[in-house]
């Protein structure tokens, strides 16, 4: 494997709504493979945007993506910040649908769905239909389904940003343990500081208006990252960097709009 | 920890009440009506008595009652007739609803230019409609099922075009991102997602249907023969025979509540799993 190939260079990419609001301007950004990548910024700085772009729900206005060659159409995997379920499915026909809209039959699917729910600690719950459970559980669901096709990428929106911190913790370690054992790679949009060191190797700060890449920050700390890591005097610096960089950011978007 | 224990058990006086009030809502909200009902019943026989009205201005109920015994056998084979129609034509109202529905969705040209058709179908009286459709529909059984079919199709029409639309943005992007074709989008996330406000459709045009059956034969009836119940009732009032009027009147009004009280229930047994609409009803 040529580990930290890049997978997607993102080329002088800009998006210009037809309402006229420019919601990226000019974003080089080299996507690894394997990486874990968050992307940080305030609201509006086109973190969604960028990361519609990347799936190829929505096409550029300037510049280029362009996927490594032997990257197929569907190599990618999307988990949106509410779990987006179908509310009248059980949670295993939820885990089975990408597959499903594939041609894959139940039968020939329920091996990778078990295995994923057992991963996601929803073995038991697959004739549950979502309204049944919990919102941290809803959340594994819609991770299980966005890794059932085993994507390369795992593009993900603010997933947890509706959940409560304990839920939260949880589910950012269940996150990294998956993305270990399965390498995959990950784009993540996250708010917050913390998560995003927690869980990166590195964090694409944004500034908005129009949204760009600030600056990028390595977060070196080895994995597996574990609770231990969380009370470490090394993560605590890592967020105070990161976070002087996100005010610095924030302050430039300032700067621009008046 | 055992003081909120014990409490658990032991109602404060506030949940106590409240619990006995869920209780008492529940049983009034049948007795109630139902006390009403045979009040007004009485009533009913009482002024028939105390006035000395008679028999072919205002039948007592016990009269009515009787005329419905007797007359089992005409009555009775009445309503099937009106039944048949009323549930043909729902049959093709919700074909034809659900179809152009769809229909539409597939096309936002096709919806913007044959809804105000429908509008249009739907806003004009049928009683002013019918003797059109006299006049270019030969067989009386086609007639009276195109009638019935205007009115009932419209609230389905409209109700599953609504639900089709409304599907959550981000669910089809999933699709999209998952390449799903059109049908596929159509039969795993807008019809599944349409169900809850087609449901509601049908059940107006459930109501509807039985309307649309009986007027269409009141119109029918004064130009042509047929055999449902409101040429009972047209043939009573020119009779003077009011017992039976009212005899018929009744079963209109019981099969009309029978038909609500089935498709509410189709609804609720459809969508007691997941809709909040279906929630409500467990608490
Ligand atoms: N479809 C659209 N049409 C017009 N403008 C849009 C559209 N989508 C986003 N925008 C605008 O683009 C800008 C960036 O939006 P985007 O959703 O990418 O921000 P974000 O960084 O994800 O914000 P948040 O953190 O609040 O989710 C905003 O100003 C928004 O109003
Ligand atoms: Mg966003």
């Amino acid at each position: 494997m040529n580990e930290g190939a890049p997978l997607l260079v993102m080329d002088g990419v800009g998006k210009t709504f037809s309402n006229g609001v420019t919601a990226l301007d000019d974003v080089n950004l080299t996507i690894g493979e394997g990486d874990f990548l968050s992307l940080l910024g305030p609201s509006g700085c086109g973190k969604s945007t960028a990361l519609r772009l990347i799936a190829g729900l929505s096409v550029p206005t300037r510049g280029r993506l362009d996927w490594r060659k032997e990257m197929g159409d569907d190599c990618v995997g999307f988990v949106f910040q509410e779990p987006t379920l179908l509310p009248w499915a059980s949670v295993f026909d939820n885990v089975w649908l990408p597959l499903r809209l594939r041609g894959v039959s139940r039968a020939k699917a329920a091996p990778a769905v078990h295995e994923l729910l057992e991963r996601v600690h929803l073995s038991g719950f697959e004739n549950a239909v979502p309204r049944e459970l919990s919102g941290g559980m809803k959340m594994r669901v819609s991770i299980a389904r966005g890794l059932v096709t085993k994507p390369r990428v795992l593009l993900m929106d603010e997933p947890f940003a509706a959940l409560d911190e304990i839920t939260r913790f949880k589910l950012n370690n269940d996150l990294l343990e998956l993305w270990q054992d399965e390498r995959f790679t990950v784009v993540f949009v996250t708010h917050s500081v913390f998560e995003s060191v927690f869980l990166s190797n590195r964090i694409v700060v944004m500034a908005a208006r129009p949204g760009r890449v600030h600056e990028e920050i390595a977060i070196d700390a080895p994995y597996p990252r574990d609770e231990a890591f969380r009370t470490s005097p090394g993560y605590a610096a890592l967020c105070r960097q990161a976070s002087d960089v996100l005010v610095l950011a924030i302050n430039s978007t300032h700067g621009a709009a008046a | 920890m055992t003081i909120t224990e014990s409490r658990a058990v032991a109602l404060d006086p506030e949940e106590a009440r409240r619990l006995r009030n869920a209780r008492l809502e529940r049983i009034g909200r049948w007795l109630l009506p139902l006390t009403i009902m045979v009040l007004a019943i009485w009533l009913w026989d009482r002024i028939c008595v105390w006035n000395e009205i008679p028999q072919y201005i205002l039948p007592r109920p016990g009269v009515v009652l009787q005329t419905l015994h007797k007359d089992a056998g005409l009555l009775f084979g009445s309503l099937l007739v009106t039944l048949r129609i009323t549930f043909l034509s729902l049959a093709l109202a919700v074909i034809g609803g659900v179809g152009l529905a769809v229909l539409f969705t597939q096309s936002k040209w096709v919806e913007m230019s044959f809804f105000p058709f429908a509008v249009v179908l739907q806003v004009t009286p049928i009683v002013a409609i019918f003797p059109l459709i006299n006049i270019y529909v030969d067989n009386q059984t086609a007639k009276l099922l195109l009638c019935a079919w205007i009115v009932a199709f419209f609230p389905i029409l409209s109700n599953t075009t609504l639900g089709l639309n409304s599907v959550d943005r981000n669910l089809r992007d999933l699709f999209r991102l998952n390449g799903a074709t059109r049908w596929q989008e159509l039969w795993h996330l807008r019809l599944p997602a349409a169900m809850p406000y087609f449901l509601g459709g049908l059940k107006i045009a459930g109501g509807l249907s039985l309307i649309g059956a009986v007027v269409a034969e009141f119109v029918a009836g004064a130009s042509g023969q047929s055999s449902g119940l409101a040429s009972r009732i047209i043939e009573a009032g020119y009779r003077l025979n009011a017992p039976r009027l009212f005899a018929a009147l009744i079963l209109i009004s019981l099969t009309g509540i029978v038909i609500f009280l089935v498709l509410s229930l189709v609804s609720h047994l459809a969508l007691r799993r997941w809709h909040e609409s279906a929630l409500k009803q467990e608490g």
